[in-house]
């Protein structure tokens, strides 16, 4: 299962960004090879609105299958269900308490 | 003549000054209401509506058989309205603005449709035509509707543009092309912080402008330092005057019921028509 994490760090314990669409990239975790990969969302930050939109755009075409995050908006949602990604909402702060409050380390 | 009455902070006294203008106005004036969120020029001309139209913006629509999900169009639009997915592309016709970009599809999958954006409403009194932009509940794009307000501009007699509040992108569009810009404030820090950056948007336009300030025996002098240091010429200055607030929540002008206010305006117009 691939899970998705707006972030500015590049690694599991690096914090969950606030803002989804604002997030300076996604890093995406694999939880069959627990591969890491890092997809940069700078290029969408200039915008001067829809980022929400653009940013969802964007890390759907990486091919995930959830996005953990601590807010979205109903057109970036909108973008996330048509392309059949599941959102989890967390108060959590990292990505590793994310997963382990939300039990995702799983295949 | 075009002129248009703005300000950077909103409830200066733009309307105020709009209205109260064309009520002493000796031409036919045509006044624009381009404040198309909330409009309110109506309260203070009244008349008769003679005539009222839909303004509807062109919005693009794909067809999912003839698209292959190349995401062309996706990388043109600057807006974000076309989001391209592995299996669909979906449009968000509130971001559009109506560019037309849609053309570079490569494979002609994209038609257009159009969007109601508001109306415009068109109100004569005696020799003063009132035609109002109102944007419909739920859009955002004011500036196409304020272009469209602005096609009924006169060529006979004097045209007031009742700007919206701000310097953006519905400001831009309500200012450009105007001979005179009267910038409404107040001597407030407030009034000053959005006074100065008016005063950069329209020296960028290169549109040539005034001050006017209202309420101008309280507050502080800031604004009539800031004036004075960049030599820009104050128009007029209207004091805190109670009779004007009442009239105003009774939807009525004062150069009609109070004399030394019809002079002023009458001097203010005098002003503009030096300066411009």
């Amino acid at each position: 299962m691939k899970i998705a994490f707006p972030t500015a760090g590049d690694n599991l314990n690096s914090v969950i960004e606030g803002v989804f669409g604002r997030a300076k990239s996604f890093l995406i975790f694999d939880t069959e090879t627990k591969e890491i990969k890092i997809i940069d969302n700078t290029a969408n930050l200039s915008a001067a609105h829809g980022v929400g939109i653009k940013s969802a755009e964007t890390v759907s075409k990486a091919g995930i299958d959830v996005m953990v995050c601590m807010n979205c908006g109903p057109k970036a949602q909108d973008v996330l269900e048509s392309a059949d990604v599941k959102i989890i909402v967390t108060d959590e702060s990292t990505i590793s308490k994310a997963i382990e409050k939300h039990n995702l380390n799983k295949v | 003549m075009l002129i248009a009455i703005a300000s950077g902070k909103g409830g200066t006294g733009k309307t105020t000054v709009a209205c109260n203008l064309a009520r002493i106005a000796k031409t036919p004036v045509t006044l624009l209401d381009c404040d198309v969120e909330e409009p309110n020029d109506a309260f203070f001309i009244g008349g008769d509506l003679i005539d009222q139209t839909d303004v509807s913006i062109e919005t693009p629509s794909v067809n999912d058989q003839l698209c292959t999900k190349c995401g062309v169009c996706s990388d043109f639009c600057k807006y974000n309205a076309i989001i391209t997915l592995p299996k669909k592309v979906i449009v968000y016709d509130e971001m559009c603005h109506s560019c037309g970009g849609w053309i570079v599809c490569p494979h002609d999958a994209i038609t257009t449709n159009p969007k109601k954006l508001g109306e415009i409403s068109i109100f004569r009194n005696g020799e003063t035509t009132l035609v109002q932009g109102q944007l419909k509940i739920g859009n955002v794009m004011s500036p196409q509707l304020i272009s469209s307000v602005k096609k009924h501009i006169s060529v006979n007699g004097l045209n007031i543009i009742d700007a919206p509040p701000g310097n953006t992108c519905p400001a831009i569009e309500a200012v450009d092309g105007v001979d005179y810009v009267v910038l409404v404030t107040e001597p407030t820090p407030f009034g000053l912080h959005d006074l100065k950056l008016s005063v950069a948007l329209l020296e960028r336009r290169a549109l040539r402008f005034g001050v006017m300030i209202n309420r101008s025996d309280i507050g502080d002098d800031g604004v009539e330092k800031f004036c004075d240091a960049k030599g820009i010429p104050i128009l007029a200055r209207i004091p805190n005057d109670m009779r004007i607030a009442r009239a105003y929540s009774m939807g009525d002008t004062v150069v009609q019921s109070i004399p030394e206010y019809a002079d002023l305006f009458r001097q203010l117009m005098s002003r503009i028509e030096g300066n411009a």
